[in-house]
């Protein structure tokens, strides 16, 4: 019951489609195609992003992530939080549980924030194409200013949370 | 789809080298890995089709007229609610942008709306929420919209 309870706003759109199938055939056909096709896409792309941070988190030991990206580790923790958020594909929601994690491992606030900011701004896959369809200018100016930007939240935000502030709840532990 | 079998290469090479090194370990990353999965899968599922629906019922040439060349200040505010609505990876934001320019749609417009659909989300805050606190949930969003405002600002003086 509870577990069914998690997918009442795929079930409330999922009548919405339905409605809409009896009123416009070709606008849920369309729908329906989108849609599938972005579910695969996801479901293509997430397992091995997961199975990673699973194993991150079974065999990196705390001492050393703190090494790369806790508060002491400099410019260190500029790339390693770099190249972890730009080379996964997915939404900004699959960051969530990956950032908890790395909190938990004793990631700085800084960091974290610089994460999430950076997952959002760079996604090396998908590099080509923004550069393709908008230029070496907009691209440019889109992920130096993104990054500084988020740096710089980064170091605010890390004077307002505490590590422990942020980790009320364990993304891999069963709901 | 390269980056795709990229990532599974590696994976599966941690995830052999983890399974000679320790059983244990290894059954226990791949539960929590499972974990993770069934936890996002719900709100995944839910926000792909919110996407679908949302992007055949508003085609590209109709979000094109409202944030239009002339569309100016009113233009952005419009493109910063439409995109705070909902996080939309990046593989389906570029592709929408460049399909808006295309339809007639002002750069600095579909700067802020890309760059808002890919870090703000209303439909992900209580997901948010549960994740790291009210408090940082919102500060994040706000952050997020305070740099696609700028950015949109940046490009406008640079690029128009």
């Amino acid at each position: 019951m509870i577990k069914l309870k998690r997918y009442r706003f795929f079930f409330i759109l999922l009548l919405g489609l339905l409605i809409i199938t009896f009123m416009n055939q070709a606008i849920a056909i369309k729908t329906v195609q989108l849609t599938g096709k972005s579910i695969l896409d996801m479901l293509f792309l997430l397992p091995p992003i997961f199975i990673l941070v699973g194993l991150l988190d079974q065999w990196v030991k705390k001492e050393t992530l703190i090494r790369y990206m806790g508060e002491k580790s400099g410019i260190y923790g500029v790339f390693f939080t770099l190249l972890l958020a730009t080379i996964a594909a997915g939404p900004l929601y699959i960051a969530f549980p990956i950032a908890v994690l790395l909190l938990k491992k004793g990631a700085s606030v800084r960091y974290i924030v610089f994460f999430l900011g950076a997952w959002s701004t760079v996604k090396l896959p998908v590099l080509v194409n923004e550069f393709t369809s908008f230029g070496l200018k907009f691209t440019l100016i889109h992920i130096f200013f993104g990054l500084v930007f988020y740096y710089l939240t980064g170091i605010l935000f890390e004077r307002m949370y505490s590590q422990q502030k942020l980790l009320k709840y364990d993304t891999t532990m069963e709901v | 789809m390269i980056s795709g079998i990229f990532l599974y290469a590696i994976a599966s090479i941690y995830l052999v080298i983890s399974f000679i090194k320790d059983k244990f370990k290894t059954k226990t990353a791949l539960l929590k890995s499972w974990n993770m999965f069934r936890n996002v899968l719900p709100d995944l599922l839910a926000i792909m089709l919110f996407i679908g629906l949302a992007l055949s019922l508003l085609t590209p040439s109709l979000i094109s007229s409202i944030i239009g060349e002339n569309s100016g200040f009113l233009g952005i505010i419009y493109s910063t609610i439409i995109g705070s609505i909902a996080l939309v990876p990046s593989f389906i934001v570029f592709p929408l942008g460049h399909t808006l320019v295309q339809n007639g749609a002002a750069l600095p417009q579909v700067a802020v709306l890309m760059s808002t659909l890919m870090s703000v989300g209303l439909v992900t805050l209580t997901m948010e929420q549960k994740t790291f606190g009210r408090n940082f949930a919102y500060a994040r969003n706000i952050s997020s919209i305070i740099m696609s405002l700028l950015f949109a600002l940046i490009i406008w003086v640079v690029m128009t």
